[in-house]
Parts: C-alpha cells; structure tokens; sequence
C-alpha cells in the first residue's frame, strides 16, 4: 500500500504561496500525500524536510526570481543526503531560457505560470519512482 | 542499506526508510521491527490531542523546544486525516515546527490517516518504536480530534494532553465523554481568546462530577502557544502526571497492558492472512461465499469449521 509523497516547498523570499497551494490541492485530490512546509524555506530545510519525510517527490515553486541558484542547490542537498530516487520538479515564474539550464542541473521538469495542475500531477505518475 | 544496523547507528535516512516501511506494509517491516524491539522501551510517549485548528502543532513546536533546551532528544509523528474519497491528504503540521527541522536533535515525520483505524494504530505504535530504537528521550504523537480513533492511538501514549479552546460552544458536550476518558492532561489554548476561563469553569466541573475519577486529578492549563505562553507549567504538568504514574505502578500496568495488546494485535493480522490467504488460494473463499449468500451455510460455520481444518 504505497503512497506518492510529495513535499511542496517554497524555497526563498517570495511572500506569497497561493500558487503552491493550489498544486498541493490537486495533488491532493490525484490521491498523493502531500507535505506542505510552508513560505521561505532555505534549501537546507527543504533537503531535510524530505529526508525526515522520506518524499517520493520534491515540487517547489520561485516567484522571485532566483531559481537558477536554489533550484540546483536542492537538487544537490538532496542528492548528498543519498535520496537518488526522488523526482525534483520546479515551477513558478522562470524564462523559457534558463529551463535547459535547470534541466541539467538535475530538475526533473519546469512548469510555468498557466500549466494545467492535471499536467503536473500526470508527470509525477509518469515519472515517480 | 542495512536498515536496522543504520538505524541503530542513529542515521536518519534509516529512520525514515524504516518508517515508510511500516507506513506501507511492505514485507521487511516484520523484520526490521524484530530486530528494532530489544532497543524500544526507553523514550517516554507524550500523545497530544484535539480539534482541527486548536493548536497542537504549535504547542508541539514549543513543547519540542523546551525538551531540546534541557538537552533531550525529540521525536514527533504527527498524523492528519487522509481523503476517504480521492485517498490524499494535505499534512501540514510541519509548517508550525520549520524552526526545528534543522535541529539535529529533533525528528519530524508526518502521516495520513490512510484508511483502516485499526491499521494506523498499529502503525503509529511501530513508527513510535522505530524512534525510540533510534535513541529518541521524548516522543510526541499528534493526531486531530477526540473521538474512538484517537482513544486507540494515544494507547501508544505515557501521559495524553487533550488541547482544547474556548469557543467551541456545545461540541465540548458532545466530546466530553472521549475527553473525559483520555485527558491526563488538559490544556486550553488560545487563552488570549474570549472564553478561555468559562471553559476552565466548564471542565472543571466536568471533572467534578466523573465518577471514575481517580486520585489523579488531570490539571488544567490555561496556555497561549503562539506566545509562548503557559508552555513552562504545562511540561510541569506533563512531569507531574508522569512521576504520578510511574510511583502508583500505573505506567507499569500500562506497559503490560500495551505488551498484550502488541501481541494480540499481531497474532490477529497473522492469523487472519494467513487464513484468508489461505482460502483464497485453493478457491475455497468464492465457494463459501456463494453457500453463505445462498443461505446453504452461514459465516459462524464456516469459520468454526475453517479453524477445526486448518488450526489443528
Ligand atoms: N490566537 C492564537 N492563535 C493560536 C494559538 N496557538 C496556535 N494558534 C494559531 O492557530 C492556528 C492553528 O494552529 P495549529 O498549530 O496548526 O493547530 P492544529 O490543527 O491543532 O495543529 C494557527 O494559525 C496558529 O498560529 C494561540 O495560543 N492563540
Ligand atoms: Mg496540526
């Protein structure tokens, strides 16, 4: 009787978390557990959230502006606490140009601001391990 | 990873993988649990429960960091209800605690209801004892409400808190028998609402007139836990209750009694898989069910002849 779990985290400055709210529901209502942590969290506390949690997945969404360098140091923290399964995804506002950056950097898909929640819940199925 | 062996080590990741395979019945739970039982029984279980909303994930967060400033380790489970319809859930207690996760000395895992009642006890007394094997001093369990549910989880529990607020109008009534039964402890949160000392007023003579009532008599705490208000006496309280119940043989009598229940409890599932298992491999379950449905048979026969048959 496994269940997905995801985290969904806000990591950073940004002041408000209706965006992540309404992800955490639809994943929710797809059958996931979700672990909401809440506004301004470091990378750090995103990292060890998910280790204490044991996540399937890690979703996280950047209004501010500065996913280029907390994205990649999640993916990194999480990575060197050994957790090589969990799928890490990212949305919020990010430039077309920087998603094949991120990519590399180990973020498993990038949804912009207008993604169906349908799209993200149907990548985490297809994607979970 | 040895699972255990890491554990025992005090590796968290273990811990928590440990957990996940107790949350999800997956076939090495058994095991690891056998091996994690001779290192159990050292941390004391404090379950802390409630109403949605009254504030146990902040008293939580207040209570864990004053354990931390006395230099004890802490564990805290903290369940929420999962969807009956989509099998989801939205756990949000860790958004009260974000100031432990980086406390090396404290451990937080969130569950959902998942279904079966009985099943969650279960599990939250297996993930209880994969903490305390780990090296856990004090272990919190937070579960929502006061209804049955509640009654069989804190049975994990040392010492239970019941949190409750002013405001809740007649829904103290309807709770106050589950309360009544489970509250070592009570603590009215939110003391910087209207009504916090009515309510003091009202369990008060609550307590009055339990006849059951023993020489325990369960204080009651005015607290504000955004504040930090109260948090000082209410561990008093929590100590006080817990010195009570180890000098009058009650934490002993308890212990036993959870050793029993511990016992029952897997002899059950055991014995009812291996049985159903069983049946349904030699086809002998659809056969038993059409007798039944056609009135040939009924259940009571069928198990007592099952059980002559297979428990010889
Ligand atoms: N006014 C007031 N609000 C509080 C107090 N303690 C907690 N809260 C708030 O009550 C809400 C629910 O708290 P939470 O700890 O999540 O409750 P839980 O559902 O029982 O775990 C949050 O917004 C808290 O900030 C208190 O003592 N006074
Ligand atoms: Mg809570």
């Amino acid at each position: 009787m496994a269940k997905v779990r995801v985290l969904v985290a806000k990591p950073g400055l940004d002041g408000h978390d209706r965006g992540a709210k309404v992800v955490a529901r639809a994943l929710r209502d797809a059958g996931f557990e979700v672990i909401y942590t809440g506004l301004r969290q470091t990378p750090e506390q995103i990292a060890e959230a998910a280790l204490q949690e044991d996540v399937n997945v890690v979703a996280m969404s950047i209004l501010s502006g500065a996913h280029p360098h907390l994205f990649p140091k999640v993916v990194n923290l999480i990575r060197e606490k050994g957790m090589d399964d969990v799928l890490i995804i990212g949305g919020g506002v990010i430039p077309e140009t920087d998603i094949p950056a991120l990519k590399e950097a180990g973020i498993a898909e990038v949804f912009t601001p207008g993604t169906p929640t349908g799209d993200i819940v149907d990548f985490i199925k297809a994607n979970v391990k | 990873m040895d699972i255990v062996e890491e554990l025992l080590k005090g590796n968290r990741l273990a811990l928590s993988r440990a957990i996940t395979a107790i949350e999800n019945e997956y076939d090495e739970a058994m095991d690891i649990m056998k091996k994690l039982y001779p290192h159990t029984g050292h941390a004391f279980v404090l379950g802390i429960t409630g109403p949605p909303g009254a504030g146990k994930s902040t008293l939580t967060d207040k209570l864990a960091r004053a354990y931390r400033a006395q230099g004890k380790t802490v564990g805290i489970i903290a369940i929420d209800p999962t969807s009956p319809f989509t099998g989801g859930a939205i756990l949000g207690d860790r958004i009260r605690m974000n100031g432990l996760t980086m406390d090396e000395g404290v451990f937080i895992r969130s569950m959902g209801t998942r279904g079966s009642l009985g099943g969650l006890s279960h599990k939250t007394a297996d993930a209880v004892k994969a903490m305390d094997a780990f090296g856990k001093d004090i272990i919190f369990v937070e579960t929502v409400g006061v209804g049955q549910s509640e009654v069989d989880i804190v049975k994990a529990a040392d010492t239970t808190m019941v949190v409750l607020i002013p405001g809740m109008g007649d829904d103290i009534q309807a709770i106050k028998a589950g309360i009544l039964e489970i509250g070592d402890v009570f603590t009215i949160n939110k003391a910087d609402h209207d009504g916090a000392d009515k309510l003091v007023r009202e369990m008060n003579m609550m307590l009055d007139l339990d006849g059951l009532m023993t020489d325990w008599r369960p204080p009651i705490q005015k607290v504000i836990a955004s504040q930090n208000e109260g948090i000082t006496e209410t561990i008093e309280n929590i100590e006080k209750h817990f010195k009570y119940i180890s000098e009058n043989g009650i934490l002993t009598k308890r212990r036993t009694e959870r050793s029993k229940n511990e016992m029952l409890d897997v002899l059950h599932s055991n014995i009812g898989s291996y049985i159903t298992n069983k049946l349904v491999e030699t086809g002998k379950m659809d056969e038993y069910v059409e007798q039944i449905k056609a009135r040939e048979t009924d259940p009571y026969t069928v198990v007592s002849n099952v059980m002559k048959d297979m428990l010889k």
